[in-house]
């Protein structure tokens, strides 16, 4: 109760935490934060490459959507990185901060081509897919358990162990393909077996794949006990332990399923399109994952936009380096960008800024 | 030149790449912030540098003004990447996480672009300052001349850091300000304006590291490629040194002994290993920060855990 006849000092705007948003609200925010940072991206272009913005825009939209190849290339493109997005959801939204997918898809795509190369030739090409994808599946539960067990018994640091995980991954890769390749040239050529098979389009199966797996972590987070028991751990684990749930148990099962999925991804990357490895074949997809998964709020079904936006970006993008004849590392600096006007924009969902009312107010 | 010297003169100078990184890290941290956009920030820090080098090539400036010019470059680039990074995690509030690592892509992103530019156009390049920053061994023919003056310059930054941090007043707050934002801020300090300033003066200190490493350690126009992955291990050395700048200075030289094991135990050793056991070799600073970072969670001391609000953003009116 204020009851000084002095006029009260009030500062220029303040924030307020908003308790809900429409929707629609919320989308108009984003796609304004999105329609600025490509404004921002142009003009850039335009300084750096002397690009015309709307050549850019043009040749951004073009490198999609300008021929069938091309949105082949893109659908492709983008369901693998959902695939990698999905795998790392659950974990994330048990506030697992894992950003060892790279080194998780990497292992699992090592255990694949191991099975094809060993196993190649005295098996059915069925039979060598069933135990490519088993190995995989199976390797990346194991490099993403390891640092569940140990986040869940010691409450060890899993961001940095995960990270560390990658390189680990990438060196066991380097160390197979000194020894696989005898010449020492550590270039693994195309594996002639474990091919998956081609239906109607060589990249159809993999864009079928990564649907299904995307019902299959929609309806597991949705509409299961499990689904429903890790995003109480993500929001407090005092509630979880204090219901019942077994803390520990929950988080090295996501983790194991999180890391199983990134096999799956590294299965399809082998078997499906590379059908070989080198220590970059995920080039970065594992982190850039964490950025679709987190942009769409870890659901699922958002998830296929957001993979879409940023693989259209990336393609846009590499296409514009081309196009004008610039460094190849165009792409990430477009993406960047974009991500950190996304990001940015977050605040002004969850947050609302309350100007300074410009009557004088006198305070009675 | 005896191999074991030798090693360790490759591998100390290697380690002040660290040292960078992880100090200003560790000034990040300290204020409550994770900032996965060090190896990025450290890639930044690089490319100014070079890119100022360029420039002033045709001023004729002394060698020493050129030194510390492309010096305060490569610490106003980090600092420019901090400005952004702070912008969106303080003042925005948003996930420091994805920021740092939308940070880190931008970052190597810009690198790239800027290097790739620098390198073909010509003319002067950046390296013609390479003896300049190798001062005053440049002239050896042995890995003594890699111990130029950016080395003790990490060392001097790494010993004010921690005198700063332990010693004053202004450390005291900031580690206030990591622990209890809250708290902090009802005793009157100024957490906006300490998370700002530690963490800029924190992303300027880890831009340096890549100065260091393109125009001192490496000296060749690729070695921008190879930052990242040197800055992603200064972000778990600052796990390996418990927080602490003193002993970040030791732990970066072991972590530097440790990444060029793979290339020098043979010969030290005097064994010759099978070749696909040096890509396995170069995995232990990996697995040592693994087996750090297990350790020290499971004795779980108090003095050493990270502080206690990191990873938080603040919001007063959440108190």
């Amino acid at each position: 109760m204020r009851n000084n006849k002095t006029s009260v000092h009030e500062p220029l705007f303040h924030v307020v935490k908003r308790d809900t948003i429409p929707l629609w609200k919320s989308m108009l925010i984003r796609v304004i934060a999105v329609a600025a940072s490509l404004l921002v991206c142009s003009l850039l272009s335009m300084v750096l490459i002397k690009a015309n913005p709307i050549e850019f825009l043009e040749t951004l939209v073009d490198a999609t959507f300008g021929s069938e190849r091309r949105l082949w290339k893109f659908s492709k493109d983008a369901a693998v990185l959902l695939c990698i997005a999905l795998a790392i959801t659950p974990a994330f939204k048990m506030k697992f901060w894992n950003i060892g997918a790279e080194g998780q898809v990497l292992i699992g795509a090592l255990a694949s081509v191991a099975c094809a190369f060993y196993l190649g030739k005295s098996m059915p090409n069925w039979a060598l897919l069933i135990v490519m994808f088993v190995a995989a599946v199976i390797s990346g539960a194991i490099w993403g358990g390891i640092p569940a067990i140990f986040k869940a018994k010691w409450g060890t640091n899993e961001t940095l162990f995960t990270l560390m995980m990658n390189y680990a991954a990438s060196g066991i890769v380097a160390f197979f393909l000194v020894k696989w390749t005898p010449s020492g040239s550590s270039v693994l050529g195309e594996l002639k077996v474990g091919h998956l098979p081609e239906i109607v389009h060589p990249y159809l199966l993999i864009i079928l794949a990564v649907i299904a797996i995307t019902l299959f972590v929609f309806i597991y987070q949705s509409f299961t006990k499990h689904g429903y028991e890790l995003s109480v751990v993500g929001e407090s684990e005092n509630t979880a332990r204090y219901i019942g749930i077994n803390v520990k148990k929950v988080i090295i099962r996501t983790m194991l399923l999180s890391g199983a999925i990134c096999g799956i991804a590294g299965f399809l990357i082998v078997a499906g399109l590379d059908h070989s490895i080198t220590e970059t074949t995920v080039g970065g997809r594992g982190f850039t994952a964490i950025m679709v998964s987190w942009l769409a709020k870890f659901n699922p079904l958002v998830m296929i936009l957001t993979a879409a936006f940023v693989t259209f970006l990336n393609q846009g993008a590499s296409q514009i380096s081309t196009f004008f004849n610039i460094d190849s590392s165009f792409p990430s600096m477009v993406v960047g960008i974009v991500l950190f006007f996304i990001i940015g924009c977050e605040f002004f969902i969850n947050y609302k800024v309350k100007f300074r009312s410009t009557s004088k107010k006198e305070v009675k | 030149m005896n191999i074991f010297v030798d090693y360790l003169l490759t591998a100390i100078p290697l380690g002040m790449t660290f040292l960078y990184g992880c100090v200003g890290e560790i000034l990040t941290e300290k204020a409550g912030h994770l900032n996965l956009g060090i190896p990025g920030i450290m890639c930044v820090g690089g490319a100014s540098g070079c890119l100022a080098l360029k420039y002033l090539s045709t001023l004729g400036l002394p060698a020493f003004v050129l030194v510390i010019l492309s010096i305060i470059a490569a610490f106003v680039g980090g600092i420019a990447m901090g400005l952004i990074y702070c912008f969106l995690t303080v003042t925005l509030k948003s996930n420091q996480n994805v920021t740092g690592l939308a940070m880190t892509t931008f970052g190597v992103g810009v690198t790239k672009f800027v290097m790739s530019g620098l390198a073909e156009n010509g003319g002067m390049g950046y390296l013609y300052a390479r003896d300049y920053f190798r001062y005053p061994f440049a002239q050896s023919t042995t890995s003594l001349k890699l111990c130029g003056v950016m080395v003790y310059l990490a060392v001097v930054i790494a010993l004010a850091a921690a005198f700063v941090l332990s010693r004053t007043r202004v450390g005291l707050h900031l580690r206030a300000v990591g622990e209890n934002p809250a708290t902090a801020d009802a005793v009157g300090i100024n957490v906006t304006k300490y998370k700002y300033v530690a963490t800029c003066i924190g992303s300027g200190i880890a831009a340096l590291g890549g100065l260091f490493y393109i125009m001192d350690y490496s000296g060749s126009y690729e070695a921008y490629k190879s930052i990242e992955a040197l800055g992603w291990l200064s972000v778990a050395l600052v796990i390996f040194t418990i927080w602490r700048p003193l002993v970040s200075i030791f732990g970066s030289a072991i972590f530097g002994a440790l990444y060029l094991a793979g290339s020098h135990l043979p010969t030290l050793l005097g064994v010759r290993f099978d070749m696909s056991v040096t890509p396995l070799l170069q995995l232990l600073p990996y697995i040592v920060t693994i087996i750090v970072l297990i350790v020290t969670s499971i004795r779980n001391k108090r003095e050493n855990q990270p502080p206690a609000s990191l990873g938080l953003p603040y919001f007063r009116e959440e108190r």
